[in-house]
């Protein structure tokens, strides 16, 4: 089939509101009425609440509601897309530095500012854990009341949850060289530019809820669950988030808002500032230790992998994280013997949720690094020893899942071709690969609707959000393939529970292949329709007509969709209308409840110079190859494919959260934590696809939106130790990290000490 | 402090209209130009000049509106984003930043589009270093820092009109 629209990179649709300042995030909104809310919160990681004093807050003028704990439903409700954990104000303890202890709303911002800093709370700082070892330390206090989980072995612990896989015989298995390595990754958050923002509203005996929300329908169930509502009582306004990058996806504020405002009997919105997004949203932390066992061949033995993900104060979707990211940590390689557990591990401090990779890069970054290590242990080039172990399209490599789905070590070639990998090195240059590896979606359903009206002209009605990602571009390329409207005559109807089917969720880069997949269905049923009514107007075999594109090919003719329809539809007009469904069932027995529906792979290649005097890195060429299927709108794969990278460099070379010795974020805030600016790029970035029309959505496309960010610190780890030969082993490789690296390593080669 | 009293009469021209308003001592030219003016095209993010998500132009200056007291802005004349389009035609920029697929989310968008058009007023003809210098203080957490780039050079090699 030709094809005209998929394959193409038009603008984007929604483009022309976000160019002109039109587009509507939810802190633009304006409803009438609305009260302007601050949240009350502590300073410091842990405490015991002994008394909230609101008295004064409320004398000022403005304000109509001092919220606390004593003002909600008793006992406190508490929500959790994985464990109902949280509530929705601390109640007798704060758990992390920024919990909500009470809000306060008000007709102006400025008293809602005044009155939040008016409400005295009397407390008692409580001693907090907020790294992997003070956690574990058998005289730890607990971060979560036993009695949540009262049969849990692990309940009298830190330890959430073990994550146990594996197959083969880790320690039969034979080795001729045995790597082990211990690692780290730091805390980092999401720093999306628009901070969250929530607003609810009563609406007749319901309630509607604005918020930059990934996942509309699941904020939707706890919202009606908390609020003891029929979800059609609940109605939730997802306008395109400003960025979400996974800190998105789960409910947060919104129960606080909303019970604020039944409360007050009015509209109230809480919009966050950057730093307080910073208390919200992060990534776990991760430490990680790594023994690997490799054949004199380089082929591996055994990967015997323990991964200690430091996650917050509450569940959120954090344990799902380290057990989805961990599962696939021995890599996208053949491993006879594999070994893994992951452990979900509580601490004072931010809840720590999906971020862009999902609990992957942290394992990542230790594997991946640690096979250059047997590689330089083997005398192996660090490229052959990727090649002799990768898995091969149909290898089951993770036994009983879903095969390997690519044509990976293409990938490999290709980035190993575009980074020069064999060509000599400038001096004080080095160069790294990696490959990254991550399960897509386990378990999937997205509904759509498709009408096709009158005039030839589309509305899609689909609940995925569009974050950045285009998906709202992609499925109206779809609808124009299908049905030959130029996109100019297709609208994207996204972010209304009360008019948008259901659909799941948008994460594990899915909307292309699940909703992509869902609207495919509804414009070929549409399609069926016009096959029907071509039929009927002209006295041919229904098997006999084939619609493509926009064209109804009849035996002795070809038609235009408008002239079947409107003969078609007569003088009424109308519409026809298309459902789509796109499921994938849960397989209980699955260590993930299901096995992915594709694999991103992304091979990373690096060339960095070092500067030894300062250490300051330099990504002198980054290369990413992600195996994507087929790229629908090539222009949106790379920048997904860029954007991946380069907040992968984020991680890798500069972000972290820095603590007090109280368990405060000592750098909260855009001046003390840095992100990559265009200052901060590679000084040459080059993103391509592998494209064999081999994934599960439509055309043979994949989630791609991950994949370049999954490997991108030990790329650049491996080509800063090719360059210096000191391997460091925790992020983030910041200058001063890299300096005292090179100061303290075994032989001095003194070019540091002799630049300066 | 709380929305009465300590206010004074400002005059600003806001994509060549003028208002007159009473703003509050301690509000910022952001506050106003969402609030009072309901122009939301200039987004708020950081509060502390980092983020340049509310970069808007005074002056023919481009300024982190959340930097600038409203009160200091008294008397100038002020181009946000909502001033880029002329009768419903999108600006070279604007039509640049869609064709090289430069605003993704579109958050940091309206920022990347001022300061990109104070650049361009300044140097005509930037080198794609250049570009990156003069954008340095405009974060896009999307990433799409090539494409802005691509964008602004193509309009200054007059591929877009």
């Amino acid at each position: 089939m030709s094809t005209r629209f998929i394959g193409t990179s038009p603008n984007r649709v929604g483009g022309f509101g976000r160019v002109t300042g039109l587009q509507e995030y939810v802190a633009d909104i304006r409803v009438p009425d609305v009260l302007e809310a601050k949240l009350v919160t502590l300073d410091c990681a842990r405490a015991r609440i002994i008394s909230i004093d609101t008295s004064a807050a409320e004398k000022v003028t403005g304000v109509r509601l001092v919220m606390t704990a004593a003002d909600l439903p008793q006992p406190m409700p508490r929500f959790g897309p994985q464990l109902e954990d949280r509530p929705v104000l601390a109640v007798g303890e704060t758990k992390y530095h920024g919990e909500p202890v009470a809000i306060v709303a008000a007709e102006t911002k400025d008293a809602a500012e005044e009155a939040a800093r008016l409400v005295r709370v009397e407390f008692d700082e409580l001693p907090a854990v907020f790294t992997v070892a003070a956690a574990l330390d058998p005289k730890a206090p607990l971060v979560q009341d036993p009695s949540l989980r009262p049969k849990d072995p692990l309940a009298s612990t830190n330890v959430l949850r073990e994550h146990h896989v594996g197959w083969g015989d880790v320690d039969a298995a034979h080795a001729d060289c045995i790597v082990e390595n211990t690692y780290s990754f730091p805390m980092v958050t999401h720093f999306a530019i628009e901070p969250h923002a929530f607003m609810a509203a009563p609406e007749g005996d319901g309630i509607a809820i604005w918020s930059s929300i990934q996942h509309p329908n699941w904020l939707q169930k706890i919202m009606a669950k908390l609020l003891k509502l029929p979800l059609a009582k609940v109605r939730i306004y997802a306008p395109d988030p400003g960025g979400g990058f996974g800190g998105k996806q789960h409910t947060k504020y919104e129960p606080v808002v909303a019970f604020a405002a039944l409360k007050a009997g009015r509209p109230v919105r809480l919009i966050l500032t950057l730093d307080e997004t910073f208390q919200a949203v992060r990534r776990a932390a991760c430490e990680i230790r790594v023994r690997t066992g490799f054949s004199a061949d380089g082929k591996l033995a055994f990967q015997d992998i323990k991964a200690d993900y430091l996650i917050g104060a509450y569940c959120d979707i954090a344990d799902r994280v380290v057990g989805k990211g961990s599962y696939p940590a021995a890599g996208p390689y053949n491993v006879p013997a594999v070994r893994i557990l992951a452990r979900s591990i509580l601490s004072h401090t931010t809840p720590s949720t999906a971020f862009r990779g999902f609990g992957n890069p942290q394992v990542n970054w230790a594997v991946e690094s640690n096979i250059d290590e047997g590689a330089r242990a083997l005398g192996i080039d660090r490229l052959e020893i990727r090649l002799r172990n990768l898995a091969h399209k149909g290898d089951a490599f993770i036994p009983f899942d879903t095969p390997a789905d690519g044509d990976w070590d293409q990938a490999v070639r290709r980035a190993a071709e575009l980074i020069g990998w064999e060509k000599p090195l400038g001096p004080g240059r080095g160069r790294g690969i990696a490959v990254g590896i991550k399960s897509g979606p386990t378990t999937g359903l997205s509904y759509s609707t498709v009408r096709l009206l009158s005039d030839g002209s589309v509305i899609i009605f689909a609940g995925t959000s569009d974050m950045g990602q285009g998906v709202r571009t992609i499925l109206a390329q779809i609808a124009a393939e299908e049905l030959g409207t130029p996109l100019d005559a297709i609208t994207v109807v996204m972010g209304d529970t009360a008019i948008v089917p259901y659909d799941q969720q948008t994460s594990a880069s899915r909307s292309t292949v699940l909703m992509g997949n869902s609207v495919l269905m509804a414009c070929r049923s549409i399609q069926s329709q016009l096959r029907a009514m071509a039929a009927r107007l002209h006295g041919v075999a229904e098997s006999d007509i084939t619609v493509e594109r926009g064209a109804i090919k009849l035996p002795d003719r070809e038609l235009t969709i408008l002239e079947v329809l409107k003969p078609g539809l007569g003088s009424l007009g109308g519409e026809l209308t298309g459902n789509g469904e796109s499921r994938k069932e849960a397989e209980p027995d699955h260590p993930l409840g299901g096995a992915p529906a594709f694999f991103e792979f992304n091979c990373t290649a690096v060339e960095a110079e070092v500067d030894q005097g300062t250490g300051d890195v330099t990504i002198v060429r980054h290369v990413t190859v992600s195996d994507v299927g087929k790229a629908l709108n090539p222009l949106q794969v790379r920048t997904q494919d860029e954007g991946a990278a380069i907040q992968g460099l984020g991680h890798t070379l500069m972000e972290h959260y820095i603590f007090d010795e109280s368990g405060r974020i000592r750098n909260l805030g855009a001046i003390d934590y840095r992100i990559p600016t265009s200052m901060d790029l590679p000084l040459e970035l080059r993103s391509e696809t592998i494209e064999n029309g081999d994934g599960p959505g439509p055309y043979g496309s994949k989630g791609m939106s991950e994949g370049a960010l999954l490997c991108v610190a030990a790329a650049v780890g491996a080509a800063v130790r090719d360059a210096t030969g000191v391997p460091i082993r925790d992020l983030p490789l910041t200058p001063e990290r890299v300096w005292r690296a090179l100061q303290e390593r075994a032989e001095p080669a003194a070019i540091g000490r002799n630049a300066r | 402090m709380s929305g009465t009293g300590n206010t004074l009469p400002i005059e600003i021209t806001v994509n060549g209209r003028r208002h007159a308003l009473d703003v509050a001592v301690h509000h910022t030219l952001l506050d106003v130009l969402r609030d009072d003016l309901e122009l939301t095209g200039t987004k708020e993010c950081c509060l502390v000049g980092e983020c340049g998500a509310c970069t808007v132009m005074v002056n023919g200056r481009i300024v982190d509106s959340c930097l600038m007291l409203a009160v200091e802005a008294d008397g100038a004349e002020i181009v946000t984003v909502e001033g880029l389009a002329k009768d419903g035609k999108l600006s070279p920029l604007q039509q640049a930043f869609l064709d090289k697929g430069a605003a993704q989310c579109g958050f940091c968008t309206p920022g990347q589009l001022m300061a990109a058009q104070a650049l361009l007023a300044g140097n005509p003809h930037p080198s794609i270093d250049e570009v990156q210098e003069g954008l340095a203080g405009n974060l896009c957490r999307c990433g799409c820092y090539f494409q802005i780039a691509d964008a602004v050079l193509s309009v200054a090699e007059g591929e877009h009109r």
